[in-house]
């Protein structure tokens, strides 16, 4: 229970506001992405950005499995779960991710087709075995964090060779999309986006470790600083970008050491490595296609693959021309810079997917930090 | 009913309630004799009437209704019938009123087990008894297997507003203090630690009880001062406060460090990803109180059992906007906005 207070401690957090502030050179700006949702949302929730100087600011990054999901992908899993004979196991934040036509996991649960949200891959291996006369779908989604456990609940269910599960792979992976931000015409070209470092996920990291970002690291001169979920984690690791930045350094550095490794979880990285292999390529909303940034079954496991077990065929989808989503996701525009935020695109009214996950950039400064862009007025 | 126009006492221990329990016959008779007027007596509900009759003197009467669906039924804490009897004691007590009787209304599925209906009308019984509350009249309907979840109730209450009151959500001003009674979240909480697929081991109770004690304790102190009163229950303290800024047209300023939250209730929401703030109380009130009757307030609260943890958490600030902001215990500063949608986990 301690880790609550003394991760979130005020005292502490005004310690490294000074700090920064006085590491910050006042000549330059610093602008640092935070690749992952959780992070995005606990800078958010904490108050974290209004600790910081003025020209220490930091980036949302794609790093919320439900944002970068491709409408197509949640209009195959509506029609998957259409048919009568198969019930779909979700996690919760994904059924009410708008659709075409505006339809929804919860709107498609609503006109009866049978969608169970669950909180663990075991709960659909559950709902298997109880009920073998349903073809019981897991909707698996997520970066490399919720790959092991869909990894290990196809290793069980060959085990108990049930012959009614299988799962609609959606798993991607946190360094190919870094990489593909950093290679974005924008980032590259155009010079509109300027990234000066990145805060990596530490969950992500427990399980592959700090070494994936050390090619690009070097590759792209950019820092990559590891770091937790708790407020002083994130302090910390800004300092941390800063320091590398102001001596010229492009490390990747480790701030979650209480429990990230070089090499990750052996474990958890042989189990991804049995059930699954790479996809050519994999779209992500956003960010377009990027190859080599998804996963699939292999084929020893082809009977627990839900894409050929129902022969699902990919779905195009069209966002709202006027969602800026995908510049958000890349970091090129601010939610409070897209048209439809806060108008039409409220978290009651989800227009693009940043909005309907608490992870996601719109939703988070909607639900946390939306009072900063208004005029204050004084009580 | 002097005459019992039934020979064999209901088989409370192994019977079920089925679909004759409903019909208006002889078994649905013997069903709210035996379990309902045993478990809620009083005299009117003795007199056996389709109707209460009572005496009404001049005042201001408040009315409310509210239907109880709690899963599961019993839960740490409590159970729905004296959650039933707590939850809309609790709405008119917020009105500044003092609850005067109730009326309850069953909705019981086919095949419910008649010993745990009797346990939920004992349990309402003695929660109608301990808070000086009658249950005056009721109903019981029945209907078919997999129509209803268990038993389904529905209680309205009326009670006569304390002199001197006028309590409004239009209330409240700018200066205006934020007194919350106790602890956040411990009944939301409570209930999801019972849920399939998150159990999770813990010995916090829910916070269900009646609140109408501890309001006229209130309204004694300094009830001139009184602005407004809410029970936060679904949508939890930022819904409750969400909805007061909008009706008053101001804004509140909250101190996070001033709001208590239980250590398991935090760690909780911290493993589900919840926000203590979007978590349901059933015995927890907000009241919006001019500044200068606040700590007089504050002290008759704390002086009661309902109350001990009261205190200020924060202050109505003019805005436009009705923005429920609040300083974070790390010192940024962020929104309080209403939970959109349900709870749900993070997923990574």
């Amino acid at each position: 229970m301690k880790y609550i207070e003394e991760y979130r401690d005020g005292r502490l957090a005004r310690g490294f506001a000074a700090r920064i502030a006085v590491a910050a050179r006042p000549e330059r700006d610093y602008r640092f992405m935070e690749f992952c949702g959780g992070h995005t949302h606990a800078i958010a929730r904490f108050g974290v950005a209004g600790l910081l100087p003025a020209n220490v600011r930091m980036i949302h990054g794609p790093g919320c499995p439900v944002c970068v999901l491709p409408v197509g992908r949640i209009e195959m899993a509506i029609r998957l779960a259409e048919r009568p004979e198969v019930t779909l196991c979700t996690y919760g934040d994904l059924m009410r991710v708008p659709a075409l036509q505006g339809s929804s996991l919860l709107k498609t649960k609503a006109a009866g087709a049978d969608i169970r949200v669950v909180y663990s891959t075991l709960d659909a291996i559950r709902i298997a075995e109880a009920e073998p006369r349903r073809e019981v779908v897991f909707f698996a989604i997520g970066f490399e964090t919720t790959t092991p456990p869909t990894a290990l609940a196809i290793r069980l269910a060959a085990k108990k060779s049930l012959t009614n599960f299988s799962v609609f792979c959606n798993h991607v992976l946190t360094p190919s999309a870094i990489r593909n931000i950093l290679e974005s015409p924008e980032l590259r070209a155009l010079g509109r986006l300027h990234i000066d470092g990145f805060i990596g996920p530490s969950h992500v990291s427990t399980v592959i470790g700090t070494q994936p970002y050390e090619f690009f690291a070097k590759e792209f001169q950019k820092p990559v600083v590891v770091t937790g979920f708790e407020p002083l984690d994130v302090m910390q690791a800004i300092l941390m970008l800063i320091r590398q930045v102001n001596e010229g350094r492009h490390e990747v550095e480790n701030q979650y050491v209480r429990a990230v490794a070089r090499d990750g979880n052996p474990i958890a990285k042989a189990a991804v490595a049995e059930i699954f292999e790479l996809r050519k390529s994999f779209e992500w909303r956003g960010l377009g296609t990027v190859p080599y940034s998804g996963l699939r079954l292999k084929t020893a496991y082809a009977a627990f693959d839900a894409e050929r077990r129902f022969d699902l065929k990919e779905i195009a989808g069209h966002d709202n021309p006027a969602c800026e989503c995908g510049a958000i996701l890349r970091g090129v525009k601010t939610p409070a810079e897209c048209k439809l935020f806060g108008t039409l695109c409220t978290p009651d009214t989800p227009m693009g997917s940043c909005m309907v996950s608490s992870e996601g950039a719109c939703a988070a400064h909607w639900t946390y930090g939306r009072f900063h862009e208004q005029p204050r007025k004084v009580a | 009913m002097s005459t019992k126009p039934y020979r064999r006492r209901l088989d409370i221990r192994n019977g079920r309630v089925d679909l004759s329990h409903g019909s208006g016959g002889r078994a649905m008779a013997q069903l709210i004799a035996e379990i309902f007027h045993q478990a809620l007596d009083n005299e009117w509900l003795r007199q056996g009437n389709d109707q209460a009759a009572f005496d009404v003197r001049g005042g201001r009467m408040v009315m409310t209704t509210d239907a109880y669906v709690v899963s599961p039924l019993f839960f740490p804490g409590g159970d729905i019938g004296s959650l039933a009897v707590h939850g809309t004691i609790n709405d008119i007590a917020v009105g500044g009123a003092r609850p005067l009787y109730l009326s309850a209304s069953f909705i019981i599925e086919e095949g419910f087990p008649l010993a745990d209906l009797k346990r939920i009308a004992d349990r309402m019984g003695a929660a109608a008894g301990s808070a000086g509350v009658p249950v005056i009249t009721g109903d019981t309907k029945v209907v078919e297997h997999g129509k209803a979840d268990g038993v389904f109730i529905s209680t309205t209450g009326l009670g006569i507003v304390l002199p001197g009151l006028d309590l409004s959500a239009e209330n409240a001003r700018p200066g205006d203090r934020v007194i919350l009674s106790g602890t956040i979240g411990d009944h939301g909480v409570a209930i999801m630690s019972t849920r399939r697929n998150l159990a999770f081991a813990t010995d916090l109770v829910s916070d269900s009880a009646p609140l109408h004690d501890l309001v006229a304790t209130m309204v004694e102190a300094g009830g001139h001062g009184l602005r407004v009163m809410r029970d936060p229950t679904r949508g939890g303290l930022a819904a409750t406060l969400n909805e007061l800024a909008h009706q008053s047209n101001v804004g509140f300023r909250l101190d996070e460090d001033a709001i208590p939250v239980r250590p398991e209730v935090a760690a909780a929401c911290e493993l589900l990803g919840l926000d203590p703030l979007h978590v349901a109380n059933e015995g927890k009130l907000v009241a919006i109180v001019a500044p200068a009757t606040a700590e007089t307030v504050l002290d008759a609260m704390r002086a009661h059992p309902l109350g001990r943890d009261a205190v200020v958490i924060g202050e109505a600030v003019a805005d436009d906007h009705c923005f429920v902001q609040m300083t974070t215990g790390f010192g940024g500063g962020r929104l309080v906005d209403w939970l959109s949608g349900e709870q749900l986990p993070r997923i990574c």
